[in-house]
C-alpha cells in the first residue's frame, strides 16, 4: 500500500535498520558470543513478548489512537489466567479464559473510545489504573506460582519448535496473520481509513465505532497472549510482572513500532 | 509587475508545466484559466516559491527572484489565498487570521488577543462576514472558512493577491461582497491574479485572461476583445456545444419524500418529494441550511423531528451506513474534509464506498479493486498519473471526479450531490452533466445543491429555494429565473415578485 510511505525519503526507511545493524556490530565487538545462535534465539524470545503488543498497537496506532492501558491487561489477564490454573481449572481453559479476557478489557477501551467519544489517551489511562487496580485485587498483591506441569502451557514460554523457542515462533505466525489482515483485507483498509480520515470515512459508509472497538479488542487479545507466553515463561503470575520501568518500556516499544 | 517566461515543472517525470509565459501589468485582475490539471496552482505555486521551478525566469518589479518559501513572497508583496482551505479547525477564528504574523507585547511574546479579535471582527465584516471571531474555526462551515482565508490575504498590504478559486465555496450575495471589495483595492493600485471555473465571474471581474491547456501557454485576450466561445474553444482545444445537455427522463414514482424535517438551529419544517428520474436542486444562501437537511437525510446528523419515506415505506436512518444500504449516495460538499482521505491513493479512495463489489468474505480481491478503478477513470475522464497516485496530489477538480466516482460505483437509487461542480472546469462540469443526466434517465431520483444559478436553472426539474432553514419556494422549471429564486434565497415574500 502506497499510503503515507510515498513521502518518506530512502533515509527514512531504512533509518530504524541501520540504527540495529550499528548495534548488532557494536555488541558483536564488544562481546563475540552476542553472535552465536543461542544467544540470537534468546535475544528473538526476549522480543517476542514485547513484539506482539507492538503488533496489536500498530492497529490502535493507523486508527489514530494509542493504548496506553496494555501493560495492565497483560498482568491482569496473566494474573487470572494463572490463578485459575492454580486453582485446579483445565490449564487449557484456563489460557482461553486469559485470551477471552484480554479481549474484553480491549474492547472496554475502544468502546469507552468509540461510544463514549473520550480521548484514547484519557480513556486508556483510566483503565490502566483500574486493570491495574484489579490484578492487585485479584491477587492480594501476592505472586501465584504452583502451575503444573500441564504440558500445553509450559510449551508455551519454555518449549521449542524445531529448535526455535515457541514464543518466537508464536510472534512469526502472529505477525504473518495480522500483516495479511491489515494488507489484504477490508478491516485492514478500513482501519487505516478511520485514521486517515474519519469523517470521511463515517460518510462512506464505514462504522468507524466498530472497527475502533475491534481493533482495541485486538491489541487486549495480543496483549492477553503475551501475559500466557510471559507467565508459563516465568512459571508464575505476579503484579509486579510488569513493573513501572517495564510498563515505560513496553508502551515506548509499542509506540515505536509502527513509525 | 510579474513576468514569468519559460516555466516548466516535473513532478516525478510527469511534465505538468512546459515552457509557459505570464505577465501581470500593475493594477490590472488578471484571470488564469485552462483545465483542471492544466497546471494553474503549480504555476501559482511555482511563483510564490512553494515549489521550485525546473527552469525558467520569474522577475517581480524588473528584478529576477528566487522565492524559496511562500514567507519570502509576502515580504515582497504577493499574498496568496491557495484552492486547498489551510484552516486549523481547532485553532480559532482570529488565531487562524494571524497564523504567523501574531500581534505580541513588545518581543515578550505574549500575544495581544483583544485587538487581534477585534481586527479580525472587522476585517470580517468589511466581507460581509457577522460572526464570533472567538469561536473556533471548526464551528465554520466551508464558505465562512474560505471567507477567513480570503480576509487572511487582504490583512497583509499586499501588491499583488493571488486567489486560487477563492469563490468556489462562496454564494452569490458574498461573491458580489468580495468582488466590492476586489475593485476598491484595484483603485488603490493592487493587482490581482484571479483564478476561477466560473465563466461569468471572469467577464464581470477581469481585465485581462491568460489560458493554459495540458500545462502550455495557449494566450493571453483582453478580456474586453474575446467571447466566452473563444475561452471554452481556447481551453479545451474543440467545440464544447451546449453547456447543459439534454435529458430525456420519464419521471416515475416518488422516491424520496421528507415531511416536516426539522433540526433546531438549522433548518424547520423542511418537507419535500423526489421522484424517481427527477432532478430536484436546492438553492439558497450560505447558511440556509441546504448541507445539513442533505446530511440528515443521509444519517449523518439527526434531525430533531419529522419524518423520511424511502420508496413509500417510513425509514429510519441513524447512520450514513444504513443511508447506503438502502442505495442512498452523498457526495459531499468538502472534498478535502468529508469526500476523500488525502494520503490515500485515487484508487483507495474509490474503494471506500465499494468493499462489498471488490471483496469475498472481507478479502479484497486486488483484481476486481482495479477494474473498478480503471472503469471510474474512464467512465469520467479522472486524470491521473496511476492508480497509486495519492488523492492530495491531484488537481482540484480531479479530486472532485474521484469524490464523485465512489459514489457511482455503490450504483445509487438516490444521489445527494452537495455542490458537484465546485472546483470543476467547463468541460468537466458538462461530463457531470451528462453522468447526472445518464443516472435521471435509468431512474435514479437526484439532489442537487448547488449555489451556481445557471447550473440550477440549466439542469433541474423543479428547484427548492431555502431561506434562513426554512423553503421558501419550490419552483417547477417554467417559474425558474435567476431574479425568482434570489428573490426568495434573500428572503423575499411570495407577493412582492417582479417578473422580468
Ligand atoms: N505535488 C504534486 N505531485 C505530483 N503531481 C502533482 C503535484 N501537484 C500537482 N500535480 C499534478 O500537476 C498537474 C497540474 O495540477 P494543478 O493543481 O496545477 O492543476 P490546476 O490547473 O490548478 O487544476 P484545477 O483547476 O483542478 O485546480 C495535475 O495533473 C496534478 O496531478
Ligand atoms: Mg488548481
Amino acid at each position: 500500500m502506497k499510503l503515507k510511505n510515498s513521502n518518506q525519503s530512502l533515509l527514512q526507511k531504512i533509518g530504524p535498520f541501520i540504527g540495529l545493524i550499528v548495534i548488532v556490530l557494536i555488541f558483536s565487538i564488544l562481546e563475540p558470543g552476542f553472535l552465536s545462535m543461542n544467544n540470537l534465539l534468546n535475544v528473538l524470545r526476549q522480543v517476542s513478548f514485547n513484539a506482539l503488543i507492538a503488533f496489536g498497537m500498530t492497529f490502535v496506532i493507523l486508527t489514530g489512537g494509542i493504548d496506553l492501558s496494555v501493560g495492565s491487561i497483560l498482568a491482569l489477564t496473566g494474573a487470572v489466567s494463572a490463578g485459575l490454573i492454580a486453582s485446579g481449572i483445565d490449564p487449557i481453559f484456563a489460557m482461553l479464559a486469559g485470551l477471552l479476557l484480554g479481549a474484553i478489557l480491549g474492547a472496554v477501551n475502544g468502546f469507552i473510545i468509540a461510544k463514549g467519544k473520550v480521548a484514547p489517551f484519557i480513556a486508556t489511562l483510566a483503565t490502566m489504573t483500574i486493570y491495574r487496580g484489579l490484578t492487585l485485587v485479584y491477587t492480594e498483591g501476592r505472586p501465584i506460582s504452583g502451575l503444573g506441569d500441564n504440558a500445553a502451557f509450559q510449551m508455551l514460554g519454555k518449549g521449542y519448535f524445531f529448535g526455535i523457542p515457541v514464543p518466537v515462533v508464536t510472534m512469526l505466525i502472529s505477525f504473518g496473520i495480522l500483516y495479511f489482515i491489515l494488507k489484504k483485507t477490508t478491516f485492514g483498509r478500513r482501519v487505516y481509513a478511520v485514521g486517515g480520515n474519519e469523517e470521511a470515512s463515517i460518510l462512506s459508509g464505514i462504522n468507524t465505532d466498530r472497527i475502533k472497538i475491534y481493533v482495541y479488542s485486538l491489541t487486549g487479545l495480543l496483549s492477553a497472549l503475551a501475559a500466557l507466553m510471559l507467565t508459563s515463561r516465568l512459571n508464575s503470575a505476579q503484579r509486579r510482572q510488569v513493573k513501572c520501568s517495564n510498563l515505560m518500556r513496553l508502551q515506548l516499544s509499542s509506540s515505536a513500532a509502527p513509525a | 509587475m510579474i513576468k514569468m517566461t519559460n516555466i516548466s515543472k516535473s513532478f516525478s517525470g510527469n511534465q505538468v508545466l512546459k515552457n509557459v509565459q505570464f505577465s501581470l501589468e500593475p493594477g490590472e485582475i488578471h484571470a488564469l484559466m485552462g483545465e483542471n490539471g492544466a497546471g494553474k496552482s503549480t504555476l501559482m505555486k511555482i511563483l510564490t516559491g512553494i515549489y521550485s521551478r525546473d527552469s525558467g525566469t520569474v522577475e517581480v518589479k524588473g528584478k529576477e527572484v528566487h522565492f524559496t518559501s511562500p514567507k519570502q513572497a509576502e515580504d515582497a508583496g504577493i499574498a496568496v489565498i491557495h484552492q486547498e482551505l489551510n484552516i486549523l479547525p481547532h485553532l480559532s477564528i482570529t488565531d487562524n487570521m494571524f497564523l504567523g504574523n501574531e500581534e505580541t507585547f513588545g518581543r515578550s511574546g505574549i500575544i495581544k488577543t483583544k485587538t487581534m479579535e477585534q481586527k479580525t471582527k472587522k476585517a470580517l465584516l468589511d466581507l460581509g462576514l457577522d460572526i464570533d471571531p472567538a469561536a473556533p474555526a471548526s464551528s465554520l462551515s466551508v464558505g465562512q472558512q474560505q471567507i477567513v482565508e480570503i480576509a487572511k490575504a487582504l490583512a497583509v498590504e499586499a501588491e499583488v493577491i493571488v486567489m486560487d478559486e477563492p469563490t468556489a465555496a462562496l454564494t452569490d450575495r458574498e461573491i458580489d461582497t468580495l468582488f466590492a471589495t476586489i475593485r476598491e483595492l484595484q483603485g488603490r493600485g493592487v493587482s490581482f491574479i484571479y483564478i476561477s471555473h466560473r465563466m461569468e465571474e471572469i467577464f464581470s471581474l477581469c481585465d485581462r485572461i491568460t489560458i493554459l491547456r495540458d500545462g502550455e501557454y495557449v494566450g493571453d485576450k483582453r478580456i474586453a476583445e474575446t467571447s466566452f466561445e473563444e475561452i471554452v474553444q481556447m481551453m479545451v482545444g474543440r467545440e464544447l456545444g451546449e453547456r447543459f445537455p439534454q435529458r430525456n427522463a420519464a419521471i416515475g414514482d416518488v422516491k424520496l419524500a421528507v415531511k416536516g424535517l426539522s433540526r433546531k438551529d438549522c433548518f424547520e419544517d423542511v418537507s419535500f418529494e423526489i421522484r424517481r428520474g427527477e432532478v430536484l436542486s436546492i438553492a439558497g444562501l450560505m447558511g440556509a441550511g441546504r448541507t445539513e437537511v442533505a446530511q440528515s437525510i443521509f444519517g449523518y446528523k439527526k434531525a430533531d423531528s419529522g419524518s423520511v419515506e424511502f420508496d413509500g415505506r417510513a425509514v429510519k436512518i441513524r447512520n450514513p451506513k444504513q443511508a447506503k444500504e438502502l442505495g442512498i449516495g452523498y457526495i459531499t460538499e468538502d472534498r478535502k474534509s468529508e469526500g476523500l482521505i488525502v494520503d490515500f491513493t485515487v484508487e483507495e479512495n474509490v474503494s471506500l464506498t465499494n468493499f462489498s463489489a471488490i471483496s469475498k468474505n472481507g478479502l479484497i480481491s486486488k483484481k476486481k479493486e482495479r477494474s473498478l478503478y480503471d472503469s471510474m477513470v474512464k467512465r469520467l475522464g479522472i486524470r491521473t498519473s496511476g492508480p497509486e497516485q495519492t488523492a492530495k496530489s491531484l488537481s482540484g477538480g480531479n479530486q472532485q471526479k474521484v469524490v464523485i466516482a465512489k459514489w457511482l460505483g455503490i450504483a445509487p437509487e438516490l444521489l445527494i450531490l452537495d455542490e458537484p461542480t465546485r472546483g470543476v472546469d467547463v468541460g468537466a462540469k458538462k461530463e457531470i452533466y451528462s453522468i447526472i443526466n445518464e443516472l435521471a434517465e435509468r431512474g435514479v431520483a437526484i439532489l442537487m445543491i448547488s449555489s451556481e444559478l445557471p447550473e440550477v436553472i440549466g439542469m433541474a426539474d423543479r428547484v427548492l429555494v431555502m431561506h434562513e432553514g426554512k423553503v421558501a419556494a419550490d419552483l417547477p422549471k417554467a417559474e425558474m429565473t435567476q431574479e425568482r429564486i434570489m428573490h426568495f434565497a434573500a428572503g423575499g415574500g411570495n407577493h412582492e415578485v417582479k417578473e422580468q
